[in-house]
């Protein structure tokens, strides 16, 4: 890792063993939503900020190899379409837009709660994707503000 | 089937199928969004077809039953609501078609368009103050990056100005929602108004000050009008006709009738307070407006001036001032997103909004120049146009509530309106044409549809208003009138 780009070594090596596991946490506890504390959004935000710790680290063009700016937004529409999906596939199937049309399962075990787990997982990627997106997008409107004020 | 969550899930749906439609070619965003729309348009018709005319449908989500779940409620009133933006929103998405070529980014453009219809028609048909409160939130962030879609400098500042305006309004509606939360222990509207009723606690007066200020800013009502004549103009022409013609209404004026009428149940206070601040709007806009040189800034101010006589007939409280505010509601959201269109297409053929610079152009753009004109006779109340109608009833009500005074001051506005609208008028399309604007194409033919379906409607509503008062108006008067047994026709018992 001889990159001049980002920050030192040691933040480096940190981040590099700490995002995987930062990615981890986020889908245990987007798919522990129903059970414990945490759920679709909170563990989007997780998973999002692993890869937002990745981009400080190892600077944009680090980043945006392992998730690029296009595939963040095609993954935040994907969840939000998936989770429409589930509300209007209550219609045909439960009756009722929304309604829980999967078997509830036994309280307490992780495949339980209907479709609660997979509407987390919907909302996890919607909110993955989207905080991602919009800090990527952040970042590239600073830097074209930055190559601005040089041309100035 | 029931049809009430397709009006959420059919725009919600298409926001996000046109954003990934985006790589494709920009034909696949124009026909999917422009169907979409077509079927928004005609869903509100079936349901009157296939209703009665006072049934009040009620929606529970995910088979929730009220207090505890979220309901939609469907009665007169959100009927008329429905049908304005539904209409609207398939005229803008025809116009947006040929005007938004300009523009980068169409496929963002119509996915942020659908997104603000959620929103509308989720806060016209929610019966939940909380629910109520996202899906406003949903429609005024989608506007705020609108506002902004040219992102010149002028427009971020305009959006940045409606943003910071905005977001004040939802905190104080948010904390107004949260008060009551903690007086009653539900969020139900329905529920809330049984609880709240022979209460007299002054954190409920409280809260009824907060979302008056808070629906305040969203319906730009005057002391809060700030935002509206920089945003509305900045914005793209379609763009405009929706927040002129919907969003104020749908946000504003909407969820100020429902909580003040039929949550908190309508009284003396209540009724001066909107009696003034419409007074106040319909003379501060009408005045701010005759000054302008900005094509598109005189438009907004005329909004407020307007937004002015729908509040004042609310105030009135009895069966002409609603009749007439709500048939002026329906009739402004046709001609002032008439207007905001002959705008558009002024701007697109010549290139500029300044009064001072056009002229004589009816002779190189008939449509344009027609319809605007017929857009201008309406809304300055000349009959037999349908602003004429809704004025009338406005001032038939004031004098039935015995406010004399206030009935010569609504007729003096009037005339304050034809002024503005005639100066617009000489400018622009009437006079002598300029030289340098001879060689000026008319617009293309998708946004002479749209305008030409909006004048017609401003004729059709004129001319037929005795069935179009009692279909549709007649059962929305009915549910202001009915005021807090709302509580009881929902929850039923």
């Amino acid at each position: 890792m001889k990159e001049n780009k980002g920050m030192t070594l040691i933040v480096k090596t940190v981040i590099k063993f700490l995002a995987p596991i930062v990615i981890l946490f986020g889908i245990y506890m987007i798919l522990h939503g129903h059970l414990t504390p945490g759920g679709g959004f909170p563990g989007g935000v997780v998973i999002a900020s692993a890869f937002i710790l990745l981009t400080l680290a190892y600077g944009k063009e680090v980043a945006e190899k392992k998730m690029k700016r296009s595939l963040a937004s095609l993954l935040e529409s994907t969840g939000a379409l998936f989770f429409l999906i589930l509300a209007v596939l209550g219609i045909f199937i439960g009756g009722w837009f929304f309604s829980n049309f999967l078997p509830k399962g036994e309280p307490l075990k992780l495949l339980s709660a209907g479709f609660i787990p997979l509407a987390n997982i919907a909302i996890g990627l919607k909110v993955g994707g989207g905080i991602f997106a919009v800090f990527l997008a952040l970042v590239i409107f600073r830097i074209a503000g930055e190559g601005g004020e040089e041309q100035k | 089937m029931n049809l009430l969550p397709l009006f959420i899930a059919i725009p919600l749906g298409t926001a996000f199928v046109v954003v990934l439609l985006g790589k494709t070619r920009e034909t696949y965003s124009d026909i999917l969004a422009t169907i979409a729309a077509l079927i928004l348009a005609i869903l509100p018709f079936i349901l009157i077809l296939t209703l009665d005319k006072g049934e009040v449908l009620v929606y529970n989500m995910g088979k929730w039953l009220p207090p505890q779940g979220i309901n939609l409620v469907l009665d007169g009133l959100s009927r008329l609501m429905l049908i304005i933006i539904n209409v609207v929103g398939f005229l803008a998405i025809v116009y947006s078609v040929s005007y938004m070529k300009k523009f980068t980014a169409k496929s963002k453009y119509y996915g942020l368009f659908m997104l603000m219809l959620t929103g509308m028609n989720g806060v016209v048909l929610t019966g939940d103050f909380f629910n109520l409160f996202v899906f406003a939130e949903i429609a005024a962030i989608s506007s705020y990056a609108l506002v902004a879609f040219g992102v010149e400098a002028e427009e971020l500042e305009a959006s940045f100005k409606y943003m910071v305006m905005g977001s004040i309004a939802t905190i104080l509606i948010l904390f107004s929602i949260g008060l009551l939360y903690g007086l009653t222990g539900s969020l139900n509207m329905a529920d809330v108004g049984r609880t709240i009723q022979g209460n007299g606690s002054t954190l409920l007066s409280f809260s009824m000050v907060l979302f008056l200020t808070g629906f305040g800013i969203k319906a730009a009502i005057i002391p809060f009008h700030a935002w509206l004549p920089d945003a509305h103009p900045s914005a793209p022409a379609p763009v405009s006709a929706m927040l002129s013609g919907v969003l104020i209404k749908a946000l504003g004026v909407y969820a100020l009738m429902r909580i003040f009428f039929n949550v908190f149940g309508f009284n003396l206070q209540v009724s001066w307070v909107f009696m003034i601040l419409g007074l106040l709007s319909i003379f501060g806009g009408g005045l701010l407006a005759l000054r302008q040189d900005d094509l598109k800034r005189l438009l907004a101010y005329s909004s407020i001036s307007q937004m002015g006589f729908i509040i004042l007939g609310l105030g009135c409280g009895n069966y002409w001032g609603i009749l007439g505010a709500l048939f002026h509601l329906l009739n402004h959201s046709c001609f002032k997103s008439l207007l905001f269109l002959n705008s558009g297409a002024v701007e697109y053929s010549v290139g500029t909004r300044k009064l001072n610079k056009m002229g004589g152009l009816s002779k190189v753009m008939p449509v344009t120049g027609a319809t605007s004109t017929i857009a201008s006779l309406s809304i300055s109340g000349i009959p037999p146009f349908n602003g004429f109608w809704s004025k009338l009833f406005i001032i038939i009500g004031l004098v039935q509530a015995n406010h004399f005074v206030l009935a010569v001051l609504a007729i003096l506005a009037s005339v304050l309106t034809l002024a503005y609208y005639l100066r617009m008028q000489r400018n622009t399309f009437f006079g002598k044409l300029k030289k340098e604007l001879e060689r000026i194409k008319e617009a293309p033919l998708s946004m002479c549809f749209s305008m030409i379906v909006l004048a017609v409607a401003c004729v059709g509503l004129g001319i037929f208003f005795y069935p179009v008062m009692k279909v549709i108006l007649e059962p929305a008067v009915e549910v202001l009138q009915e005021g807090i047994k709302y509580s009881s026709i929902i929850l039923g018992g």
